[in-house]
């Protein structure tokens, strides 16, 4: 049964809107931050936001969003698990936009699947207006923050390559992507990438300088929502996400994940068991803010559990270090070719001079020539 | 073939629009799946005993509520059977029917959770937390952890309601959801 003041809010709402003439475009896209975001991983909506703004793309923070449910919502009732997102691509639509950004990947991959269901259940689009109290077409669509870093793979890899007064601190470093579950499955919304090999994320490394990880545990999960509620099954998993990316020489982990990011951070120190390094993991907008040349400050990297200070230190020490080596072989390169002109230059002037003070008989003189051997000229 | 009434396979078939006869045992999901070496049933036995089993014994399994939903069995169906999916409308049919078997902790987080959102709109994860804690009397947990969240600017000491919170609550009444 419905309370009268919900009946009101509902009649409020949907009817004047539900009149209107679809609402006009919107520039850029609606961005869904998600609960993560505004609470336990602040450095992925800092970086996230950094980062956007260097690369000249236009997001506005959709009013008023709810919380998507991820995953008790829709782990206890499927209707509740389409619904609750369905409310924010209900107000992105109403503000004229015709795409979601949501970068946290449990957010994500409740908006797409929502999308997903009322496009293709029975009658589930004909019940979302009355059961959200609001106009809703299902015409938003949905996408995260690695498919639009992705785009702009293009983009990213120029301005890198076009930052010349730091050296870039990304060069040459190994990281593996770690895309988890929720990126990539249902197949239906990994975006065109492969579900069991995704390489967006991987292209995106490359484009920022630093070098992918070849490794096994890409697509595994970490435990995501069991981190409090069954925390011996998520160190269980992510120990194995860790070792292995270790093994395979992985500097780093890059997620894009709130849900990895808070088990594989907050939680690694529970999965070293051998006393070795703790492995950084970072957001994959921190990243690319590295490499864009953001300060560390801006991208929240000091908000992590594993300390990400020691390798920015060593991979701004090594970027140094590569500088050096760069302008010293350039030097030798150039000493090298500026001795090999004027060992040229002095040939040269030794020739002419020669030709010059042995005018006469033309090919009885040359200097390398031995003596009596000047006939076969 | 012995079922009993109603016929839980039917029912899910039409929930779903998953045939749980189409799973012919391969064990691919169950390979894949991250929880098998904590559950009972692996996905290809819930499959077996969604079709087969008594109602009671497949409603009643703890192995339902160890599922992450990461979608790995789904993604991995050679047959398009969409474990995943069935493993969902299980669990629901055992919550509606008073059957679910949660493990407590299990339990007491998505209900902290759904309460959550239904309250304010949004998660307030200093609320469910402390809500967890009070369900399950687990008063110690991760309490270490809290200073150095608190520090790095990952713990919110207040709340972010939204203001169209009767909107959510319009939706949980729609969806029959009573946290």
């Amino acid at each position: 049964m419905r309370g009268d003041a919900v009946t009101a809010v509902a009649e409020d709402i949907a009817v004047p809107a539900a009149e209107a003439a679809p609402p006009k475009a919107a520039r850029g896209v609606a961005y869904y931050p998600g609960c993560s975001l505004h609470g336990t991983s602040p450095e992925f909506d800092e970086s996230l936001r950094a980062v956007v703004e260097a690369l000249g793309i236009p997001v506005a923070e959709i009013p008023d969003w709810n919380c998507c449910g991820a995953s008790s919502g829709h782990t206890t009732d499927h209707l509740l698990g389409v619904a609750l997102p369905a409310r924010n691509l209900a107000l992105a639509e109403a503000q004229g936009f015709d795409r979601v950004l949501a970068p946290c990947a449990a957010c994500y991959n409740r908006l797409a699947s929502a999308r997903l269901a009322v496009a293709e259940e029975d009658g589930l689009a004909e019940r979302m207006p009355e059961i959200l109290g609001r106009p809703f077409r299902n015409t938003v669509e949905v996408f995260n923050a690695v498919q639009l870093l992705h785009e702009h793979g293009p983009l990213i890899e120029e301005k890198v390559a076009a930052s010349l007064a730091e050296p870039n601190p990304l060069h040459g470093v190994k990281l593996a992507a770690y895309y988890g579950c929720l990126l990539v499955r249902p197949p239906e919304i990994s975006g065109g990438d492969d579900p069991e090999q995704p390489m967006q994320m991987d292209d995106i490394i490359n484009a920022c300088g630093a070098d992918d990880v070849d490794w096994n545990m890409k697509v595994e999960c970490c435990g995501g929502a069991f981190s409090v509620s069954r925390t011996s099954s998520v160190v269980r998993l992510g120990r194995s996400i860790i070792e292995d990316a270790r093994r395979n020489g992985a500097e780093a982990i890059v997620v894009a994940c709130p849900l990895c990011h808070s088990n594989l951070d907050l939680r690694q120190k529970a999965m070293t068991t051998r006393g070795e390094q703790p492995l950084p993991i970072l957001f994959i907008t921190q990243v690319v803010g590295l490499a864009l040349g953001l300060p560390a400050e801006t991208l929240g990297l000091g908000r992590h559990f594993v300390a990400t200070e020691p390798l920015i230190k060593d991979l701004v020490a090594r970027a140094a270090v590569r500088v050096e080596e760069e302008k010293r072989l350039q030097a030798e390169a150039e000493a090298k070719a500026a001795a090999r002109a004027a060992k040229r230059a002095e040939a040269e002037k030794a020739k002419a001079a020669e030709a010059g003070g042995a005018a006469a008989p033309a090919g009885a003189t040359r200097p390398e020539a031995a003596p009596g051997a000047g006939g076969d000229a | 073939m012995t079922s009993s009434t109603p016929n839980l396979a039917t029912e899910i078939e039409a929930a779903t629009g998953v045939n749980p006869a189409t799973c012919y045992q391969c064990g691919k999901c169950s390979a894949g799946c991250p929880m098998a070496s904590e559950s009972d049933l692996r996905p290809h036995q819930v499959m077996r005993r969604v079709m087969y089993g008594s109602r009671e014994r497949a409603l009643q399994d703890e192995s339902i509520w160890l599922c992450l939903t990461c979608e790995t069995c789904s993604a991995r169906c050679p047959n398009g059977c969409d474990p995943a999916r069935v493993i969902d409308a299980v669990r629901e049919i055992a919550h509606e029917e008073g059957m679910a078997q949660m493990p407590r902790n299990i339990g007491a987080f998505h209900k902290a959770f759904l309460e959550q959102i239904r309250t304010n709109g949004r998660l307030h994860e200093m609320g469910l937390v402390m809500d967890y804690k009070l369900k399950t009397g687990d008063l110690m947990k991760d309490v270490t952890n809290a200073p150095g969240m608190f520090a790095r600017g990952k713990l919110n000491l207040r709340p972010d309601k939204i203001e169209g919170v009767t909107e959510i609550k319009r939706i949980f009444e729609q969806c029959g959801v009573t946290p």
